[in-house]
């Protein structure tokens, strides 16, 4: 994976960014027409950060993602990423800096491979994306796509068009695409949504077996893999963040506890 | 959707050793020898008319859908723009080179003309594409045909430049080795033969990244975006490979018609191209070649056949038409679909007793 990115360009781009922020967001709202899906959101997560966002349906965090990618631009507010304001960038060049992010509902090449889709991502990150060349043996970005795959356990249906996987499968695929290249932040919106627990059991190994440096925000709706894979917890509501702490602290907060768990939610 | 070429879809999984290995003669399935070698051999087995006026004409009119299917197969974009990319080619020919309007031709040499023409016109396009990318689906259709009918209405009415209705007529193909490439056997051998290239490059770039983005962006162009990949960009060089194709078609279609005018580049052509590619399949390559040949038979003899069942040779259109409709109503994703499900078919396995019908069908269409 590290032969994707030149060395040179990851050098200059570390070295001038060591201290900063992986993601910083100021005074960040997004409104459609009057509607306001979040409103002055300010975060910050450090680099090798890993951090869950929680809030019930409607609570702005796919928004959130969506300002932070690019997907859409926020309405006011500044996004810098490793202290730059990218709050500007079309999503391409945010990925092209180190961000990536996998989606609630699979956004996927069904048209092609496991392989094919992996190899993308895997090129989309790298030089050479108009290439009319084929990839041949000694592609580089055809070996870390076949490591990627198995990585996620993909290895028996790499040459299996994408239409044809398992729901769960793809749920897999999706983080393979996430993880090409050389991420530095990446963002996983619901990666457990719908998944049977002992896949569910392989997410956590894969998030918890990420390398140090490469730190996530993931939305989840299932507090157990929720505050296993994370280190510190920001809770939303109506478009706010109005909670932030550590797993332990979330969890035990009865105004967490009411707004978010129903109520009646005691931990055993 | 099988938009992967079974034929090619080993160069990714064998991990070959080069990137033409994908190319070597011992991968090429039987069917495309038997098609190859029938192409070749096709000047002994008919006659000069079949030759120059059905499969010359086919040929070029499968390049231009061709240019049409990639688009439209591997980038999800339609582009009825294509036709009068081929036209531009085809008058900037006449302009720069010879004709028999000698106050507008300038008359320059074929080698300083061809290239010109192909320039201008792969920018015509592309320019068509810049404009038209930015919208999706039915959007798309509708601005490459406001383009092509600009352009149609614009050539009819300039004299200066487009000599206006009647066009431009003696443009001929240059001298070269001592060949008269207007002889029908020359003819049809040098559009064999930039019909192969045109082929072969589309088969090969859609397994290259830059196709295989392009299918990328096709399924999903917003996780395209997300991986890093400029989606504008790629659709728009998407229009340039296209619009080169559809320009080297251009200059051969004005080499067999030995004329250029409006109605070459008109709304009805336009729309043929796009029934062509329909007719023959969008899925692969080939079937743009498939439709061109059912295209010109269908228009060659549409004729003689409608007078020798008593009707009016008027009225061929009508059964072009329902040809056509045909087609479409029992197989929406065009010849290419029917073959392909008569081929699964012959390889499904029986549902009693699991065994395959056929073991050896399927290495290829």
């Amino acid at each position: 994976m590290n032969a994707i990115a030149s060395p040179s360009t990851m050098a200059s781009r570390l070295s001038g960014t060591g201290t900063a922020n992986a993601l910083e967001l100021r005074g960040v709202s997004k409104f459609f027409g009057a509607l306001a899906a979040m409103q002055d959101i300010t975060l910050t997560v450090k680099p090798g950060e890993r951090r869950a966002v929680l809030g019930s349906n409607g609570a702005g965090k796919t928004t959130l993602f969506n300002c932070i990618t690019g997907d859409f631009l926020p309405t006011s507010g500044v996004v810098r990423m490793f202290g730059e304001d990218v709050t500007k960038f079309p999503p391409h060049d945010r990925i092209r800096r180190g961000l990536r992010r996998t989606y609630q509902i699979s956004l996927l090449f069904g048209g092609l491979t496991v392989i094919d889709n992996v190899y993308l991502a895997c090129r989309g990150v790298s030089r050479n994306r108009f290439s009319l060349i084929r990839p041949g043996r000694s592609d580089a970005l055809m070996h870390s796509a076949a490591d990627l795959i198995d990585a996620v356990h993909l290895g028996e249906v790499r040459d299996t068009l994408v239409s044809a996987l398992s729901y769960g499968q793809q749920r897999q695929l999706e983080i393979a695409l996430a993880l090409a290249g050389a991420p530095r932040f990446i963002l996983f919106d619901e990666p457990a949504a719908g998944l049977s627990p002992a896949e569910r059991g392989d997410l956590i190994e894969i998030l918890n077996n990420l390398p140090g440096h490469m730190g996530y925000i993931i939305i989840e709706h299932d507090m157990d893999v929720a505050l296993r894979v994370s280190e510190s917890v920001s809770m939303m509501h109506n478009g706010r963040i109005f909670k932030e702490g550590k797993p332990e602290e979330i969890e035990a907060d009865p105004e967490v506890q009411e707004l978010y768990l129903g109520g009646g939610f005691t931990h055993g | 959707m099988a938009v992967t070429e079974d034929v090619t879809s080993g160069p990714i999984n064998d991990r070959q050793q080069h990137w033409w290995s994908g190319l070597s003669l011992s991968s090429i399935p039987a069917p495309y020898w038997f098609v190859g070698v029938l192409m070749i051999l096709l000047p002994v087995l008919v006659g000069p008319f079949m030759l120059f006026q059905v499969f010359g004409w086919a040929l070029i009119l499968g390049m231009i859908a061709l240019s049409l299917m990639f688009l439209g197969g591997y980038g999800g974009m339609v582009s009825l723009v294509q036709m009068s990319v081929a036209a531009c080619a085809a008058y900037m020919l006449a302009i720069f080179g010879d004709s028999a309007i000698t106050q507008i031709s300038l008359g320059w040499p074929w080698w300083i003309a061809i290239p010109i023409a192909l320039i201008i016109a792969t920018g015509f396009g592309t320019l068509s594409g810049a404009l038209a990318v930015r919208t999706e689906g039915i959007y798309t259709i509708m601005i490459t045909l406001a383009i092509a009918s600009a352009f149609f209405y614009f050539t009819r009415q300039n004299y200066v430049l487009f000599n206006g209705f009647s066009g431009f007529n003696g443009v001929k193909p240059p001298q070269l080795f001592g060949v008269d490439w207007r002889q029908p056997i020359p003819f049809y051998y040098l559009t064999l033969f930039w019909a192969a290239v045109a082929y072969l490059s589309v088969l090969y770039v859609s397994r290259a990244p830059f196709g295989l983005a392009l299918q990328g962006v096709r399924d999903n162009a917003r996780r395209m975006e997300a991986l890093g990949y400029n989606v504008t960009a790629h659709r728009i060089a998407a229009f340039v490979f296209a619009s080169f194709i559809a320009a080297v078609a251009g200059i051969l279609l004005v080499w067999l018609n030995g004329q250029v005018s409006p109605g070459t580049a008109g709304i009805g052509p336009a729309i043929d191209v796009l029934i062509i590619a329909v007719i023959g399949g969008l899925s692969r390559p080939v079937g743009p070649f498939i439709g061109a040949v059912i295209y010109v038979l269908l228009r060659t003899f549409a004729l003689d056949f409608m007078v020798s069942i008593g009707l009016s040779g008027e009225r061929f259109q009508l059964l072009v038409g329902l040809v056509f409709l045909a087609i479409v109503f029992w197989s929406p994703d065009g010849i290419l679909g029917l073959w392909e499900r008569w081929r699964n078919r012959m390889n499904a396995t029986d549902k009693l007793t699991g065994e395959a019908h056929n073991k050896d069908g399927g290495s290829g269409p």
